[in-house]
């Protein structure tokens, strides 16, 4: 009858009392159909009290605390905006690097956020249907934040006006799209394997290092600002992830060998969308953070080799696929590179080669590999752009049925030579970049085969007609405008123009 | 006197993201524009789900309701995550003083033994028909159609988490755990309380996420939100007691404001189409008989012979919302 008894109250009971002292039994519908999509994946759960909540956070500090860091975001970005901060980056070139991360994430945030609504409404345990919504809620706060720091960007550059359209249609978007598709298609806790855990763990710093730090490192305060807001909120949902895993495998040993293939899955999925990033990382930044290799060495090998460590007590197992990605680290950025650049005319941002001092930096980063593979063709290509014979490849690749890229990436055990693998399945052929994303197939090819490729759907006709002029008009891609060369673009003369207007009197 | 402060001017290359031109014409985009519209995919999607193999990730055939454009379900509010969480906030705030206030004041110590009875018995197990309407919002945003109306379904779904947190905070201060153990006892067994959780527990099984919208956010809450906070209140302050205004003064706020988001999102589907109309119309008339009676149920061990009046004029304020919104 008074303030004591309340007292007495733990914080856990209280936040217990908040979340899942909510729930109950239903007796007028059975619970199985209360929750009709948390059995058929095959995972066992025997007691889902034993959940531990992996945040302690009631909705009036939610909002409070959010409500403040939102304050901070917009009041940044509106300063940003009206002083034109897009013009202190270090080079417009640099915009190319956030054009390829607006156009792709705040799309791919959003699926997060239905996703971890479906999570969020399906699983039984109600600590853990708390825990997804609120991670729903924060992936539609990134989805729009991305969104509202990408606006001010879109007003004076291309590339970026039509992102909602392309990222079903670009054939480069296909790559991350299908990542979220195939997660949100799986079962709740496939889908807690695939972006708790494999995205938002092991692989977030690899996204979030190269973009965000990437922004702070080019004087792109508006970007900046919204990654160091969205920290806080990644770092709960890393929690999360490793919660949920951990608390499968606690729940029944049967859940180990479903777990680890999702986990052998999952991170070469990620991986294999990763490879953007890595581009991102060694060519597109003017100033550079740090190379590819060193960012994986650090943030995969040693980060999340001490997770694998962790959760070796469980049985699980680093997957096989982190082999060939540790190999691939030296290679993977520069192929894709080179693939963007042969493709420009095809992409919503403009490419370029890398100057002299660049590629004496990716030699200096890149011992083992850049001089022997890489520095070759650049210097090749270099030459024949001087010779008025820019190269382009007016030939589409064969797609990766998997992970979508084209078959751009080399044998584990030989970089000279390209991978390609093939499977027969019903009487048709399916192509693959690489081992694994074959074994993804094979797994489960009834899924895979209803892929949308984007070059075979292009030669079906079904990307606006036959050529690509009309796959121009399609994707809604501006030609002479948003692809092709930044040398001589339309960004690289405005930026030179305002940037002149703004710091001096002419 | 205007002081007219100076930034350099610089001639965008456009105003807007190409989508939303098309929607409102080549000018600057409200930050709720371009947090809302057409973020959903809508027409190539790689896989199709496995917890629904016949229906693509976001559907239309979700639901029985038709729309030209899913888009028209705009939030009168404009909410997108930074007005939301800010305008929630600043609620929460005033309601922690009011709390606070009442507590401060002695008003938990000092409850009148009718007024108790009316927390416990009354106030705190509708905790779990809160929880329920979060999971039903959250369904309506995990399969929902178009940005405009789930992600404002999502913000409702964590409204209800934090109203049956507020709830929870109630009955910790009043009587610890045991007020809690105490009131989803009555939840789960007391006959008054058996015809709103079956209420409840048959939405979970409703597969229509528009139906699932009438029977959660319109038909119940347009009875239970007057019943508790306006008629049960008046009853526990005629009893001498301010403590159940106060501590529920986020819930009453909150109801004003969403319920023109209800009303608006209700409105506009029924303006669509006379099929639209008709359904809509179908599923009021389901509900609300069941709701009618569960409604009675709770009323009838606190107003007594005054019951029927009550839910008379709840009911005749529910209609009159009805016509406003075009049924």
């Amino acid at each position: 009858m008074d303030m004591k008894v309340d007292k007495k109250l733990s914080l856990k009971d209280r936040y217990r009392h908040q979340t899942r002292g909510l729930g109950w039994e239903t007796t007028y519908q059975p619970m199985d159909k209360v929750f009709p999509y948390d059995k058929y994946e095959g995972i066992k759960i025997h007691d889902w009290d034993q959940w531990e909540d992996p945040f302690r956070l009631t909705m009036d500090a939610y909002w409070k605390y959010q409500a403040e860091k939102e304050r901070k975001l917009y009041a940044v970005l509106d300063a940003f905006n009206q002083s034109h901060g897009h013009l202190n980056v270090t080079d417009a070139r640099y915009i190319n690097a956030i054009k390829i991360f607006f156009s792709a994430f705040p799309m791919l945030e959003y699926t997060a956020h239905r996703g971890f609504s479906m999570a969020g409404r399906q699983f039984r345990g109600v600590g853990t249907r708390v825990a997804c919504q609120l991670q729903s809620l924060d992936e539609i706060r990134h989805a729009q934040t991305q969104i509202h720091t990408a606006s001010n960007y879109n007003k004076y550059y291309n590339g970026m006006h039509a992102f909602t359209h392309q990222l079903e249609r670009m054939w480069y978007m296909s790559v991350p799209k299908s990542f979220f598709d195939d997660a949100i298609t799986g079962g709740p806790f496939e889908w807690m394997v695939a972006i708790g855990f494999s995205f938002e763990y092991v692989l977030t710093n690899l996204v979030f290092v190269p973009f965000m730090s990437g922004a702070a490192y080019n004087g792109d305060l508006g970007t900046m600002t919204f990654g160091f807001s969205a920290q806080s909120d990644e770092a709960r949902h890393m929690t999360l992830g490793l919660e949920c895993i951990k608390f499968m495998l606690e729940q029944d040993p049967d859940n180990l060998p479903i777990v680890q293939a999702w986990i052998d899955k999952w991170t070469w999925r990620g991986t294999r969308v990763l490879a953007l990033v890595a581009a991102m990382m060694d060519y597109m930044l003017p100033k550079r953070v740090m190379s590819w290799k060193e960012a994986w060495e650090i943030y995969f090998e040693q980060n999340g080799g001490a997770l694998f460590k962790d959760l070796e007590r469980y049985g699980i197992k680093v997957p096989d696929c982190v082999a060939q990605a540790t190999v691939e680290k030296e290679h993977i950025s520069h192929q894709l590179w080179a693939a963007m650049y042969q493709w420009n005319f095809g992409t919503a941002f403009h490419t370029w080669i890398p100057s002299p001092e660049e590629l004496d930096w990716l030699s200096a980063k890149y011992p083992n590999s850049f001089d022997k593979y890489y520095r070759p063709r650049w210097e090749l290509w270099a030459q024949m752009e001087k010779e008025g014979k820019r190269h382009l490849n007016t030939g589409l690749a064969q797609l990766c049925q998997v992970c979508q890229y084209p078959m751009i990436f080399t044998e584990p055990d030989d970089p000279g030579k390209l991978c390609h693998r093939e499977v027969d399945y019903k009487q048709e052929k399916y192509h693959f970049c690489s081992d694994h994303c074959q074994h993804i197939f094979e797994r489960e090819p009834e899924k895979y085969v209803q892929a949308w490729l984007p070059m075979p759907q292009f030669y079906q006709g079904n990307c606006g007609g036959g050529g690509v002029e009309e796959f121009f008009k399609w994707v809604h891609l501006v030609p002479g405008q948003d692809n092709m060369d930044f040398e001589g673009s339309q960004d690289q003369q405005n930026f030179a123009r305002w940037k002149g207007m703004a710091t001096s009197n002419q | 006197m205007q002081i007219d402060l100076q930034t350099i001017d610089i001639k965008p290359l456009r105003q807007t993201f190409d989508h939303l031109a098309r929607r409102f014409g080549d000018k600057p985009a409200s930050r709720y524009q371009e947090g809302t519209y057409d973020i959903q995919q809508t027409s190539i999607f790689h896989y199709r789900p496995t917890w629904e193999p016949d229906r693509e990730i976001f559907d239309e055939r979700r639901t029985a309701i038709r729309m030209k454009d899913w888009y028209d379900f705009k939030d009168p509010r404009q909410f997108y995550y930074g007005t939301y969480t800010i305008t929630r906030a600043k609620q929460q705030e005033s309601a922690d003083s009011a709390f606070a206030f009442a507590l401060d004041a002695g008003l938990a110590d000092e409850l009148p033994a009718a007024v108790k009875k009316l927390v416990m018995e009354v106030l705190l197990p509708m905790r779990h028909m809160e929880w329920g309407a979060n999971m039903n919002n959250t369904f309506i945003s995990a399969y929902g159609y178009g940005t405009a109306i789930e992600a404002a379904c999502m913000y409702a779904a964590m409204d209800r988490l934090g109203i049956a947190q507020q709830l929870t905070r109630i009955g910790m201060a009043i009587d610890g755990e045991v007020a809690l153990d105490a009131a989803k006892e009555l939840w789960l067994s007391a006959p008054a309380w058996q015809g709103l959780r079956r209420y409840v527990e048959d939405s979970f099984v409703v597969h229509d996420w528009f139906e699932l919208f009438i029977a959660q956010n319109l038909v119940l809450d347009s009875l239970l939100y007057p019943f508790l906070y306006l008629h049960v209140e008046k009853r526990a302050s005629r009893e001498g007691s301010a403590l159940p205004g106060l501590v529920t003064k986020f819930m009453k706020d909150w109801e004003a404001e969403t319920g023109r988001w209800v009303d608006a999102v209700v409105k506009t589907a029924v303006a669509e189409s006379a099929h639209n109309k008709a359904l809509i119309a179908s599923w009021v008339k389901t509900y609300s008989a069941s709701a009618d009676a569960a409604l009675e149920a709770l009323a009838q061990p606190i107003f007594g012979a005054d019951t029927a009046a009550v839910v008379d004029s709840i009911r005749s304020d529910f209609q009159v919302r009805l016509q406003k919104v075009g049924l």
